[in-house]
């Protein structure tokens, strides 16, 4: 097993495409170590990308914040100014394991590994992030709810990696929330995940939203139909209830010992109203 | 394919060992430097006992690769007492009796250092989150609690 820790993108996808045995990337390696570990995954080559100044930096663009792909929880949360802005994206990335793991894992990580329960993702989704990916064609943008097709599986060609994220220019009165539901209170996998974003107009009412569910379907899902039943509204009764009907009719969980579907769907409802509550609430305050 | 060769350093002192690509920061540390207080629990990231510090940032050394850490700063256990003079988390500890069996007191250990140094005074809630990735087996974790709280109250007399 070959390890490559080269200082630029093109590096990175230089080695990736040439390659000829299996690949892949390292970040946080909380997810791929792990699997290698348990025999999951056996590479040839791996390539570690933390030592591109790209994959770990946190600035600001056009308005917006583009997020290295291998900047770590922990970083996430001790930026300065990005919880204001994205409360939901961050308190989703530090729901990501331990302080250990936090110390570790990256939201690139966290979307490559190609889980439907993976945290950050939902919230990814619901901030309306694109990934900016490098591949031996060059570069190219692609919004995170296309980048995975189903468990395990992703968009990415050969050779390609993501290299950062754009979290776009936020409105004033704008805000976002994630919340999941675990049996216990640290250290689980979502039964169910929801992100929701909105934006305000002058008068409160919601003038933009998104709503995105994890664990609940083989990818994380954008509701655009749970979105639609909220805008226009101030989130009363009525809107929470068509909220929850169309968080629960995009559902399509599976049925194992975490939960059943019917318990995975009501959740889903209950979290997809709760996370637009609370984004409601910090959107006011905003 | 021949083997990585390294440099690092630990506890402060500088480094050089040479490694697989498959083994990890943990491997490196117990059986090629012969520092075995971390210890090896799990190997999946779950229970802490591995906890080490890597350029500052608490880490499961059983997650990293040896080959990752050329040029970086790493902190163990070994780091942690002065000579004979131990850290009073460690003084702490042994007064809570906050230790059964001990192999999961390194972790705790390097752990909560960490946390002290960012947060020197801690509420019981902050003390349990920070140390939600470390298991132990026996205390049933209050007493490690209490060992935490007394030692940041001594570690803020100075
Ligand atoms: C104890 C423990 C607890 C955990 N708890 C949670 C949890 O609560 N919630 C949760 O969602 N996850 C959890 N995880 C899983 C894991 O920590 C996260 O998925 C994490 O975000 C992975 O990030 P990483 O940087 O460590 O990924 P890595 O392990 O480095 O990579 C994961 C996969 O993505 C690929 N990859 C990484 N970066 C890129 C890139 N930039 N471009 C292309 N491919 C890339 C890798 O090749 C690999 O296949 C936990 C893991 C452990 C060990
Ligand atoms: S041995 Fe590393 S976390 Fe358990
Ligand atoms: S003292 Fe035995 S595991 Fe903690």
């Amino acid at each position: 097993m070959r390890y490559e820790a080269p200082e630029s993108v093109e590096g990175a996808v230089a080695l990736l495409s040439a390659a000829t045995g299996e690949t892949r990337v390292l970040a946080g390696g909380t997810d791929l170590l792990v699997q290698m570990r348990a025999d999951v995954v056996d590479p040839d080559l791996i390539v570690d990308i933390k030592r591109i100044a790209e994959t770990r930096s946190i600035t600001e663009e056009r308005g917006g914040w583009r997020i290295g792909a291998a900047v770590t929880g922990a970083e996430l949360k001790e930026h300065p100014r990005l919880k204001k802005v994205w409360p939901g994206v961050i308190e989703a990335a530090n729901l990501i394991g331990s302080t250990q793991i936090q110390g570790r894992a990256t939201l690139g990580g966290n979307l490559c590994n190609g889980s439907p329960a993976a945290d950050s993702v939902p919230a990814l989704i619901a901030a309306g992030a694109v990934a900016t990916l490098a591949g031996p064609q060059g570069r190219r943008d692609l919004p995170v709810e296309d980048v995975m097709l189903g468990p395990r599986k992703l968009a990415l060609k050969k050779g390609e990696i993501i290299v950062s994220f754009l979290l776009p220019p936020r409105p004033p009165r704008s805000s976002d929330a994630y919340l999941r539901f675990i049996p216990r209170t640290e250290m689980d996998i979502a039964v169910v995940g929801a992100g929701v974003s909105l934006s305000l107009d002058g008068s409160g009412t919601i003038s933009g939203a998104r709503v995105s569910l994890g664990a609940v379907a083989a990818r994380v899902l954008l509701v655009q139909e749970a979105a639609q039943a909220i805008i226009g509204s101030r989130l009363d009764l009525a809107a929470q209830q068509r909220l929850e009907a169309a968080a629960r009719a995009a559902c399509r969980p599976i049925d194992d010992k975490r939960g059943t579907i019917e318990f995975r769907t009501d959740v889903a409802a209950v979290l997809a109203r709760r996370a637009a509550l609370i984004a409601l609430d910090r959107a006011r305050t905003s | 394919m021949a083997k990585h060769h390294i440099e690092a350093i630990v506890n402060g002192d500088p480094v050089e060992f040479l490694c697989d690509t498959e083994e990890t920061l943990l491997d490196v540390l117990r059986d090629t430097l012969n520092l075995t207080g971390s210890k090896e629990g799990c190997a999946s990231g779950d229970c802490g006992a591995c906890s080490v510090t890597l350029d500052g940032r608490l880490v499961c050394s059983c997650l990293v690769l040896g080959c990752e850490v050329g040029g970086r700063r790493i902190e163990t256990i070994e780091g942690m007492a002065e000579g004979e003079r131990l850290h009073p988390l460690q003084q702490r500890f042994l007064e809570h009796a906050a230790l059964q069996c001990g192999i999961c007191t390194p972790g705790f250990l390097v752990a909560s250092k960490a946390l002290l140094e960012r947060t020197p005074e801690p509420t019981e809630h902050e003390i349990r989150y920070w140390l939600a990735g470390n298991l132990c087996r026996c205390t049933g974790y209050d007493k490690i609690v209490s060992a935490v709280k007394d030692a940041a109250a001594t570690m803020r007399k100075g």
